[in-house]
């Protein structure tokens, strides 16, 4: 069943991600791609994630159907104008792609290419818009297309901010990608279930199907970096404590169980997981089990 | 100097939609020389508001409207005119709408789109800047422009890299748009959150030709001499 299929009729669905090679030797995307497919319903494929250059992600999505495993082509504003960004729409969609994922990208100077421009044309909400106008059979200026797609479109949203502004904006910005037409939110990894229940109630005026983000704790200073250095990532201290308490053999599988209880916790709250598991995909069938999926 | 241009008056009128009283600013500076806003466009623009029902609570220029200092000691006297408005139109550049908006505690309305140039004109002292996009947005964002104040120049929101209020470019760069969010929320206009932005029209952007004719580009580009095909010949 696709992923489409199984969120419009209500199931629980379960994606992850993982990102194309930095180089052309595909033996680890292809092992993923096998892991992977029969599991999860669809996974993202990253799109040069921390613009960070590695392979086209359309070329890899289209390696995930290939392979037998739907793929989200997530799709950032970064490096591609309207133009080029609507241009790939119609070749993934030729190549099988449904599912797209709207963002708009990290600064190229923060990734391996610092000397690079930024081009965010669009941004997330107008990608969405442009998707949503190419499903209505016309690019984004209007003009119209000879036969047309029906893209499965996705974008993401922060549940965890840290002042009152950030919040509300993700809040107003997840209402514009609502009318621009989104079909399902992930979330980015929530480590706190009460956090997740208040967000989820704020937004559930939107009828718009939420999938809960899973990071996978890997050590406790992975767990303190996160919280440091990534935005709208907010690792408790008892679940860092759990990691620190944690012989070095167990570390792997209290990371493993705590996800799953995480899943376990927020799964009634929602229509779907997203596990981010960051070099584990090989993993995510076994935090999977224990989750009960 | 900057140049600017005034908005179509369907655009403008459109902003007024719930505001009845106006007050109106334009700028002795940049705006007079381009003839968007100086004291014969305030004239017109007040003559045009009031024709299309509109209530005038008063109308000003002044010298400089990127000096906030200015704006503040020079509408000294207008007080009540200025607590008479709803809003406050503003007849010059990007950098003085802001400025306006910076300095005066109420709705303030971009009158006019800034043109291009290519390049730098000269410096100001203010923290505003503007992109010279020619279709100002500055209605949307509470007077703080979303494309100069965002590092990515993001016109539908906050990107989510925001850390306590900061970009993740620098420690030392405010997330514009958590600027926006408050300005708008001092102001009571949350709801301009909800309005959908199109993608920037980078046409407009783009530098006009004739942008670039300058006096010092006459001089340095001087035409061909043309001589003429056959000399006269004098008897």
């Amino acid at each position: 069943m696709s992923l489409q299929s199984k969120i419009e009729s209500g199931q629980f669905a379960v994606s992850c991600e993982f990102g194309p090679v930095k180089g052309v030797d595909l033996r680890e995307v292809k092992e993923n791609i096998e892991v992977l497919k029969g599991k999860v319903d669809a996974a993202n494929v990253t799109d040069q994630q921390s613009a960070k250059m590695r392979m086209s992600g359309l070329v890899t999505a289209a390696l995930c159907v290939q392979g037998g495993l739907e793929p989200i082509f997530q799709m950032t504003c970064r490096d591609r104008n309207r133009i080029a960004l609507q241009s790939d729409l119609l070749g993934a969609w030729a190549l099988g792609i449904k599912n797209v994922l709207a963002l708009t990208g990290d600064l190229p100077a923060l990734g391996d290419h610092p000397q690079a421009k930024g081009v965010f044309d669009l941004d997330s909400v107008t990608l969405l818009m442009a998707i949503k106008s190419l499903n209505e059979g016309f690019d984004l200026a209007g003009n119209e297309l000879k036969g047309k797609p029906a893209f499965f479109p996705g974008a993401v949203v922060k549940v965890v901010s840290n002042t009152a502004a950030a919040e509300e904006l993700q809040i107003a910005k997840l209402k514009k990608k609502v009318a621009a037409g989104v079909k399902f939110i992930q979330t980015q990894a929530v480590y706190e279930p009460k956090t997740f229940e208040q967000f989820i109630k704020r937004v559930e005026k939107f009828k718009v199907p939420v999938m809960v983000g899973i990071i996978p704790l890997k050590t406790a200073g992975f767990a303190r970096f996160m919280n440091a250095n990534i935005a709208g990532i907010h690792v408790p201290d008892d679940l860092i404590q759990k990691m620190a308490a944690a012989a070095k053999e167990d570390r792997e599988k209290t990371g493993i169980r705590i996800a799953a209880d995480l899943i376990k916790a927020m799964k009634p709250m929602c229509q779907g997981v997203h596990i981010m598991a960051m070099e584990w995909e090989k993993k995510v069938p076994e935090i999977m089990a224990l989750a009960g999926l | 100097m900057i140049y600017s241009e005034q908005k179509n008056f369907d655009e403008i009128i459109a902003y007024l939609e719930k505001d009845n009283n106006v007050f109106v600013l334009g700028c002795n500076g940049c705006a007079q020389s381009s003839d968007s806003g100086g004291p014969k466009q305030v004239e017109e623009m007040k003559q045009k508001l009031e024709a299309a029902g509109k209530k005038v609570t008063g109308a000003k220029v002044i010298d400089f409207l990127c000096e906030k200092a200015l704006v503040k000691s020079d509408l000294k006297g207008r007080v009540d005119q200025l607590k008479a408005a709803d809003a406050v139109l503003v007849l010059t550049c990007g950098i003085g709408v802001q400025c306006v908006a910076a300095a005066l505690n109420k709705k303030v309305y971009p009158g006019c789109n800034t043109i291009n140039r290519g390049g730098i004109r000269g410096e100001w002292e203010g923290i505003e800047r503007c992109y010279e996009c020619g279709q100002c947005l500055l209605y949307h964002t509470g007077g703080i422009c979303p494309l100069t104040a965002c590092t990515k120049s993001l016109v539908s929101g906050a990107c989510g890299g925001a850390n306590h209020g900061k970009c993740e470019i620098s420690q030392d760069r405010d997330c514009g748009w958590e600027l926006i969010y408050e300005r708008l929320k001092e102001r009571g206009l949350l709801d301009r959150l909800d309005d959908l932005m199109k993608p920037l029209e980078h046409k407009k952007i783009m530098i006009r030709p004739e942008m670039m004719a300058t006096p010092r580009y006459g001089i340095e580009n001087p035409p061909e001499v043309k001589k003429p095909a056959e000399e006269v010949k004098v008897k």
